[in-house]
């Protein structure tokens, strides 16, 4: 089956969705991912929509359970370039995904991704320097 | 009635051609006479030659009762540009329908002229052609008049756009000064080029500023929040200011369906929250005296 | 002036479901709708096609413009054999499903395109018909 191709960039693994996204795609994508951050121990996902041209209810709900479940396993998820349109469809279908975190274009996302694992690093520098 | 013999017109419309078209222009220029800024008598003329060869050939080819057939296309195509540049130009939609109508008078002139002898056929060919171009000349009206609308619709959009700038106040935050009455459709407008601007500018703070709208209902209540979720879809934050108490309980009341927005009193809090949102500091510097 | 148009497509798979997007999307492009317009036609069909496909098990997506002999607007009309909808308000709240989903589509189908009409029957399956005019 077609499969939507995960690029690892440094420690993010990044996704640019450009097909039209069928349900069984959709969910492929889901697991492939969940997967795919344990196998490389990935600290962030970042996953481009600026080529989808619609995001129902399906879609969504994979969205909200990508950026669940990569949170349970240690990283960050954020969605970059949601199209204006379809932005205003999914408020008015009611679909709530403010769970998402979601960035304007892939560098505002990077940026959003680095700057997330900073506390961490910068804690761990602190406390070494304790010592 | 019309009888089983095949008509008469075309034959007549192609002896005559030359001369029907130049007792048409003057009719045409007679009705036009104070349109000369809008369109030129070269154009006129090159419109006029153009609409009678089609018009001949149509005649030829087909039935002169039903110009639906497609035998007829090429006439309906042809009135159908006529009415869209016409739309656009300006002229009213009798003007636009003079076009066809003024070539009832030579194309009779010939018709009696040819059947002068024969009565009987010459009231046929004149009914022919009366049916005919007052079809020919309500299909204009018709296409006149949805063009013109159209027009109308784009002009209307073209304003709705031009009357809501959205500007950039600094690297990454929007602005846009609302202004006068906002109904829904302006509101929407409004909404979609502001989202469109903050993905263009890659821009992720927008403040809406609504000092300068008079009444603020529910329905509007709604849209600026809705906008305001869209935004934060699309990894922007929206920022509502210049809001009277009245407004502000409703849009905490509505808030709760949309989520929480960020609300300040006026333009000057709200940039001020957008600068530290972006880790910008606006310091003064010290008096040089 | 449009001659009147139709296109019955198939409703059995998720490419047939994405085939149902794209030829919405085609025809509102041609009737030039605006984006946000086409946007929520698409999005709404997705929502009642794949309902047709999980509840109905299958059905169909038939498209047609003009709609009442106007001057344009486009219908489309999702009709399966299922098992049919008994309670068709509660279907319509938000938040209910049988199926494990978000309950949103029906109730967000109709807030995304005003005309909607639904007709169910227990055992006889369900039609649900969205218009957009011009
Ligand atoms: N075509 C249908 N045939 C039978 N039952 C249906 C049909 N469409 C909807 N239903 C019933 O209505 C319920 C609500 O449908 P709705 O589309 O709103 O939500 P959902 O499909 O369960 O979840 P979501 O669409 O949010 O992923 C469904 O769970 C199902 O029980
Ligand atoms: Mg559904």
């Amino acid at each position: 089956m077609e499969r939507i191709p995960i690029l690892l960039v440094g420690e993010f693994l990044l996704v640019s969705i450009q097909v039209d996204l069928h349900d069984r795609l959709a969910l492929a994508l889901q697991d492939d991912l969940t997967t795919e951050v344990v196998k490389v121990r990935a600290k962030g996902v970042l996953i481009d929509i600026s080529s989808l041209e619609i995001v129902d209810s399906f879609i969504g709900r994979v969205l909200g359970n990508i950026a669940a479940l990569t949170a349970m396993l240690g990283a960050n998820a954020v969605v970059v370039g949601m199209r204006p349109a379809v932005a205003i469809t999914i408020v008015e279908l009611g679909l709530d995904l403010s769970c998402l975190r979601t960035a304007i274009n892939v560098d505002q996302g990077m940026a959003m991704l680095r700057l997330l694992l900073r506390p961490v690093a910068s804690q761990g520098s602190d406390e070494s320097a304790e010592k | 009635m019309p009888t089983n013999n095949p008509s008469r017109i075309a034959e007549i419309l192609a002896r005559h051609q030359q001369a029907i078209l130049e007792d048409w222009l003057l009719a045409q220029l007679a009705a036009f006479s104070a349109r000369h800024n809008l369109i030129s008598e070269a154009d006129l003329r090159r419109q006029s030659a153009d609409f009678i060869g089609i018009f001949g050939t149509a005649c030829q080819a087909g039935t002169l009762t039903d110009i639906a057939t497609p035998a007829w296309q090429p006439v309906r195509d042809f009135l159908a540009s006529i009415s869209r540049s016409r739309a656009s130009q300006g002229f009213s939609p009798s003007e636009t329908a003079t076009f066809v109508f003024s070539l009832k008078q030579p194309l009779f002139a010939h018709i009696r002229q040819e059947l002068a002898a024969n009565a009987e056929s010459l009231a046929d060919e004149m009914w022919t052609a009366t049916v005919l171009i007052d079809k020919l000349g309500l299909y204009t009206t018709e296409l006149f008049q949805t063009a013109r609308e159209e027009v109308i619709k784009r002009q209307q959009m073209e304003m709705l756009e031009l009357s809501t700038p959205v500007v950039k106040l600094w690297d990454g935050i929007l602005a846009v000064p609302l202004i006068g009455t906002l109904d829904s459709a302006r509101t929407q407008v409004v909404m979609e080029s502001l989202l469109q601007s903050i993905v263009d500018t890659g821009s992720n703070i927008a403040i809406v500023d609504i000092t300068g709208v008079p009444t603020v209902d529910t329905l509007i209540a709604q849209n600026l929040l809705k906008t305001a979720a869209a935004a934060r879809l699309m990894g922007a934050q929206c920022i509502i200011c210049g809001i009277r108490p009245q407004i502000a309980q409703t849009m905490v009341h509505l808030g709760v369906a949309f989520g929480e927005v960020v609300t300040r009193a006026t333009l000057a809090d709200a940039l001020a929250f957008a600068f530290r949102e972006i880790g910008c500091t606006v310091s003064r510097q010290a008096p040089r005296n | 002036m449009n001659p009147p148009r139709s296109e019955t497509l198939p409703l059995r798979s998720d490419e047939d479901l994405v085939r149902v997007r794209q030829a919405v999307r085609a025809w509102m492009v041609e009737q030039n709708f605006n984006l946000v317009e086409q946007t929520k036609m698409v999005t709404a069909a997705s929502e009642l096609g794949r309902n047709a496909l999980v509840y109905g098990g299958g059905g169909s997506a038939r498209l047609e413009s003009p709609v009442d002999g106007g001057h344009g607007g486009i219908r489309v009309t999702f009709e399966d054999h299922g098992p049919g909808i008994a309670d068709i308000a509660q279907a319509l709240s938000n938040g209910f499903s049988t199926g494990g989903g978000l309950g949103l589509g029906l109730g967000g189908a109709k807030r995304l395109v005003k005309d909607f009409e639904i007709f169910s029957e227990p055992g006889q399956g369900t039609r649900v018909i969205i218009t957009i005019r011009k």
